[in-house]
């Protein structure tokens, strides 16, 4: 019989959602154990190589690389309080006993029974079908990113963009840079839906972006060599002649969906909310959700953007600490205050109105006793 | 949509906008080393520009989505936003450098390679078209984050075309 290991808070993904709710709650004094699936903490961060948006406080004008290591810094200056395993994922969690059962690389496996849990799983992404899809050169832009800012590789030497939200931008900056030529980025929508001005920097740089159209197919016999795009009317029926475009690689990023198996598996109440891109757990303003031990922070609770992300994440953090009797309670009640002020800000722009229909639909102003 | 709407939904200014002004003509002619241009036409959580602004030419936001306003009797053209936008939507423009035709934008730069003082560059208009050839006078990196604040010469007739240099590949 494995022993059962014990933590006080356990977080799930490391993430900046993970990683901030890890720091808050080591900060106020929890035994917490971090564990992360990949081989380095810091999730996506560690691939955006583009300054990032918000308030000074947020860090804004730090590239995502750069935010990533001084929050490490700031988990390091904690010590023994935080246990973090990498290359751990966690594989299941039970009802029963409310143990999480975790795997270290393909051989190690333990079980932790944690007192609080924080679920910062993060997101998926999604791929649209179409004919040829399966040619080796169509990549999820997460790969291209992990290729080129993790490894060092470029992935080819064309590339057409498929979606322009702030990830298809993003990368098109960043493939240029490394000195990758982006053929278009098709959007099937009737303006880009990431920030204007991430569109202004490519588009500066003579990429054109195809409003209204989409992928049709991958051309090619054993390698992609192309692609046919096409554009679509209001209801997204194709019109009008399809264009060759020449491209050895297809990126395809088209939208985010949160990772949930962990929350529909712990039993927490969850919805489908569209605008947060798929289905999310019900939680309160301080990001606990309908089970009293178990919160939910970033990606995971909602596609939004790795700022909001860090909020979200400190306030689980100090949130799930507090419900440990940690903390002074005025001061608590202070810094969460000013944190949700911050993340409602955040969320005032163009982008940020759909972010907030969606909470509308998933948002519990307090669960009770 | 017409097509002018349709060319600013692909992140092409088309017009000046709530955001994205034109600085006033007689103080832009006369002020010395410039004045800042920015094109942040759209409400987003971002206000460095403001925070980085040493004179308070950028004025304080009331809400962090705000669109920049720019106060130009304070604007001295020190490109410190230049550097610091995550967007690269600063730009300096200065109509009192060199001969009468000329002036000098600073424009951020993140590609490679880094071009040197002196050399002949291609900049390049909103969609990336070639318009004119500029010699580069200066490349600093102001906040050692590799983001660089190339200053470049232009023809006057130019300033509120070019938003981006390309260094030419040497044969």
């Amino acid at each position: 019989m494995i022993r059962v290991r014990q933590t006080e808070v356990l977080v799930i993904g490391g993430g900046p959602a993970g990683l901030s709710a890890a720091l808050e709650a080591a900060s106020l004094g929890c035994q917490v154990t971090l564990v992360d699936g990949d081989l380095a903490l810091g999730g996506q961060l560690i691939k955006q190589t583009h300054k990032f948006f918000g308030s000074k406080v947020e860090r804004a004008g730090t590239r995502g690389f750069k935010i990533s290591e001084i929050l490490l810094k700031e988990l390091e200056n904690h010590g023994d309080r935080v246990k973090v395993h990498i290359n751990c994922t966690a594989t299941g969690i039970y009802k029963e006993d409310g143990v999480v059962s975790c795997v270290i690389g393909e051989e190690e496996y333990f079980r932790i029974k944690p007192e609080r849990i924080v679920m910062a799983t993060g997101a998926q992404e999604r791929l649209i079908p179409f004919p040829n899809n399966h040619l080796p050169g169509v990549y999820g832009a997460g790969a291209v990113q992990t290729l080129m800012n993790v490894y060092g590789v470029i992935p080819g030497k064309r590339v057409l963009m498929v979606g322009a939200g702030n990830i298809g931008l993003i990368v098109s900056y960043q493939l240029i840079q490394a000195g990758v030529e982006i053929a278009g980025i098709v959007e099937a929508m009737d303006k880009v839906g990431g920030y204007w001005v991430h569109a202004a920097k490519v588009r500066r740089l003579g990429v054109p972006i195809f409003l209204r159209h989409t992928i049709k197919e991958a051309l090619g016999d054993r390698v992609v060599t192309g692609a046919l795009i096409q554009e679509i009317d209001d209801r997204f029926q194709p019109v009008g002649r399809e264009k060759k475009i020449d491209a050895d690689i297809i990126c395809m990023a088209v939208g985010l969906t949160p990772t949930c198996e962990l929350l529909w598996q712990a039993g927490c109440e969850m919805i489908y909310v569209p605008q947060l891109c798929g289905h999310v757990a019900l939680r309160d303003q301080f990001m606990r959700t309908s089970l009293p031990h178990v919160w939910v922070a970033g990606d995971a609770a909602g596609i939004e953007e790795a700022t909001a992300a860090m909020v979200e994440g400190r306030i689980a953090g100090l949130d799930a600490a507090r419900s440990l009797g940690k903390g002074d309670k005025e001061d608590l009640t202070e810094r969460l205050e000013d944190l949700q002020k911050r993340l409602g800000d955040l969320r005032g722009g163009e982008v940020g109105q759909k972010i907030c229909q969606g909470l509308a639909c998933c948002s519990i102003q307090g669960w009770g006793a | 949509m017409d097509e002018k709407e349709k060319l600013f939904n692909s992140g092409v200014l088309v017009a000046p906008r709530k955001g994205a002004v034109r600085p006033p003509e007689d103080l832009w002619r006369r002020k010395k080393n410039g004045l800042v241009i920015i094109e942040c036409p759209q409400r987003i959580p971002c206000n460095p520009c403001h925070t980085s602004c040493p004179t308070g030419a950028v004025k304080p936001f009331k809400d962090i989505n705000d669109q920049p306003e720019i106060d130009y009797e304070k604007c001295t053209g020190c490109a410190n936003c230049v550097a610091v936008c995550p967007g690269l939507a600063c730009f300096v423009v200065d109509l009192t450098w060199g001969d009468e035709d000329q002036a000098l934008m600073k424009i951020p730069y993140e590609m490679l390679p880094i071009p040197s003082e002196g050399e002949i560059v291609e900049c390049l208009d909103r969609e990336g078209k070639a318009i004119t050839r500029g010699k580069v006078i200066k490349v600093l990196e102001p906040l050692r984050d590799r983001t660089r604040v190339v200053h470049v010469e232009v023809p006057k007739s130019l300033v509120m075309e070019v938003r981006a240099i390309k260094v030419v590949k040497q044969s």
